[in-house]
């Protein structure tokens, strides 16, 4: 193809999605918007298989029934966002495995909250409200991004998520209605997850390296910063409600600009866990990647036996 | 109607589900794949919402401020009444599919029974049951399949498991003195009905599965006398932690 023939297709194909057509994966597509997409649509679907284990971490502990089963079916719910966010993936012409090497490998990246631990039960809530809650807010807007496969799975995916972060602020609510105990452990909780909770925005607008290109794709419609203050403007009465306190002194709301202004973010701390010095990144790798290479054999067992199968159902049918 | 003999009979059909069930509950985000790992938490999931049914059955018989959050938790070990089987370690792929089948098709047999009793609720539950626990039972036999007929680690592995949890299974077929009095009324199963049945379901997909049937005859027992491995003791650890440590509290 002539760079005549590239740069026409690539007009055709920015003013489909100016158009607000979809793109689908057979569809002609700029090698950059390729890319970007796996890297994206991966890093999400690493983030969903990652996030089971902070809160899987409770599952055993959970404090009734009710809570453990609700909190296995969440768990299940994020396990199937991630099958099918693997799938809309692969539709970008790279599998699953390669996928998951990347991972293993830490070429790609997972959403930094879950190097985060869960140290008591309320951080299970917490998950819930404040981080299930930011995911909503980055991920709503997904739902009309320009690739088809990636804006359908979001549309699932963020019907289940608003139904966590409910689950997640009821845990909340409970603990703050309870013993002085457990509102403490809330409280104890929100101090813990605020900060981390703010840093899944992303970098400020001013450092942020893809937004341009992301908003052209519709990969993005509002900045990392508009939407860490539409977070903020939403999670502060659900605080004041819970009866338990951001943990800034600077927080405020702010009349003249209709917005709460808020404290300076610890952008060291998100850059050293992005590069893996978080509390529990290590953790996390570590048991992905033992999960994976102890599931060796089994995977291998299915792959011979599915073989050896449709060998059998070959020679039955001659 | 004995209340205590129908309220023990119930521990003993659901403390096996709920004890499975925090064990499934382990593997969360550990397995060899996204799909087993969604596979066995719902089988978790499905196990821990029976248990609640007939826990809350159970609740209601024992009446007081018994819950059915204070039956899961708040026992002590003695007071389990599990049988051995559920409760073994995840030690690897192959232990949990080998638990999850030797249990399954017992607990299909003993569902599809129990749907005739005489005690309405404990019917109702146990037809409500079946499907999933049908849904289980070929999910572990293909399971067995898989890794019993794929390589020959696989093979190995299956057939390890396969021995190392043979001995617990006599212990399904057990009737305790509730129990009887409960075949009596109508209300209970008597399960020394099917253990040929299941001897025999068992071997035939181990045998599709190139396995071989333990000849092992001599069998471990106790879980229904509250007497059980050393295993159960860490797993009410974690299980009754929050309970214990925050007592009487609303979660």
């Amino acid at each position: 193809m002539s760079e005549k023939e590239i740069k026409n297709l690539e007009a055709i194909f920015e003013q489909r999605i100016a158009n607000e057509e979809k793109i689908e994966p057979k569809d002609w597509m700029p090698e950059k918007y390729r890319q970007t997409h796996i890297r994206q649509i991966s890093q999400h679907a690493h983030s969903e298989v990652v996030g089971m284990l902070p809160e899987g971490n409770w599952v055993t502990r959970a404090p009734s029934l009710r809570r453990k089963a609700a909190l296995l079916a969440k768990i299940q719910d994020e396990a199937g966002h991630g099958l099918y966010l693997y799938s809309a993936c692969e539709t970008l012409g790279i599998s699953r495995d390669e996928l998951y090497d990347q991972l293993h490998s830490g070429k790609a990246k997972y959403s930094s909250i879950f190097n985060y631990p869960t140290l008591t039960w309320a951080d299970i809530g917490a998950i819930g409200w404040l981080v299930d809650g930011a995911a909503i807010i980055n991920q709503v807007p997904l739902c009309n991004t320009s690739f088809g496969p990636y804006a359908r799975a979001m549309v699932r995916v963020c019907k289940e998520e608003s139904f966590h972060q409910r689950q997640g602020y009821e845990i909340m609510l409970t603990l703050c209605k309870g013993t002085p105990e457990q509102k403490a452990m809330a409280q104890d909780a929100l101090n813990r997850w605020w900060w981390p909770s703010l840093m899944m925005f992303g970098p400020t607008d001013a450092e942020s390296v893809h937004t341009e290109q992301s908003m052209k794709w519709k990969l993005k419609r509002k900045t990392n910063d508009e939407l860490r203050q539409q977070f903020i403007d939403q999670t502060v009465p659900q605080a004041d409600i819970l009866g338990i306190t951001v943990p800034d002194p600077d927080l405020k709301w702010n009349e003249e600009r209709g917005h709460y202004d808020f404290g300076e973010i610890n952008w060291d701390e998100f850059w050293q866990v992005v590069k893996g010095q978080g509390p529990c990144n290590r953790e996390r790798m570590k048991a992905r990647v033992s999960a994976w290479e102890r599931g060796e054999w089994v995977r291998d067992a299915a792959l011979a036996y599915a073989e050896k199968n449709a060998k059998k159902n070959i020679k039955k049918a001659m | 109607m004995n209340n205590q003999a129908l309220y023990n009979y119930i521990l003993g059909v659901t403390d096996n589900s709920l004890i499975l069930a925090q064990r499934l509950g382990e593997l969360c985000g550990h397995g060899p794949s996204l799909e087993t790992d969604i596979a066995i938490t719902n089988i978790s999931l499905d196990l821990l919402g029976q248990c609640r049914s007939y826990y809350q059955y159970a609740a209601k018989i024992k009446g007081g401020d018994t819950t059915e959050d204070s039956i899961a938790m708040l026992r002590t070990e003695r007071e389990y009444v599990n049988v051995l089987l559920v409760e073994q370690p995840n030690e690897h792929f192959g232990f949990v599919i080998a638990r999850q089948f030797l249990f399954d098709v017992f607990h299909l047999l003993q569902m599809q029974e129990l749907q005739n009793s005489k005690d309405e609720t404990l019917a109702s539950i146990a037809a409500k049951n079946i499907k999933e626990t049908l849904y289980h039972r070929r999910f572990s036999s293909d399971w067995v399949k898989r890794l019993g007929d794929g390589t020959e680690q696989s093979h190995a592995k299956m057939q390890e498991a396969i021995d190392a949890l043979w001995r617990y299974t006599n212990e399904l077929f057990e009737i305790t003195e509730d129990d009887q009095k409960m075949i009596d009324a109508g209300i209970g199963v008597d399960v020394s009905k099917f253990k040929e049945t299941y001897y025999k379901q068992v071997a035939e997909v181990l045998e599709e599965a190139t396995l071989k049937v333990p000849e092992n005859k001599y069998f471990q027992t106790g879980g229904k006398k509250g007497i059980h491995t050393e295993h159960l003791g860490y797993l009410l650890t974690d299980l009754q932690y929050m309970q214990r440590t925050y007592p009487n509290m609303k979660w």
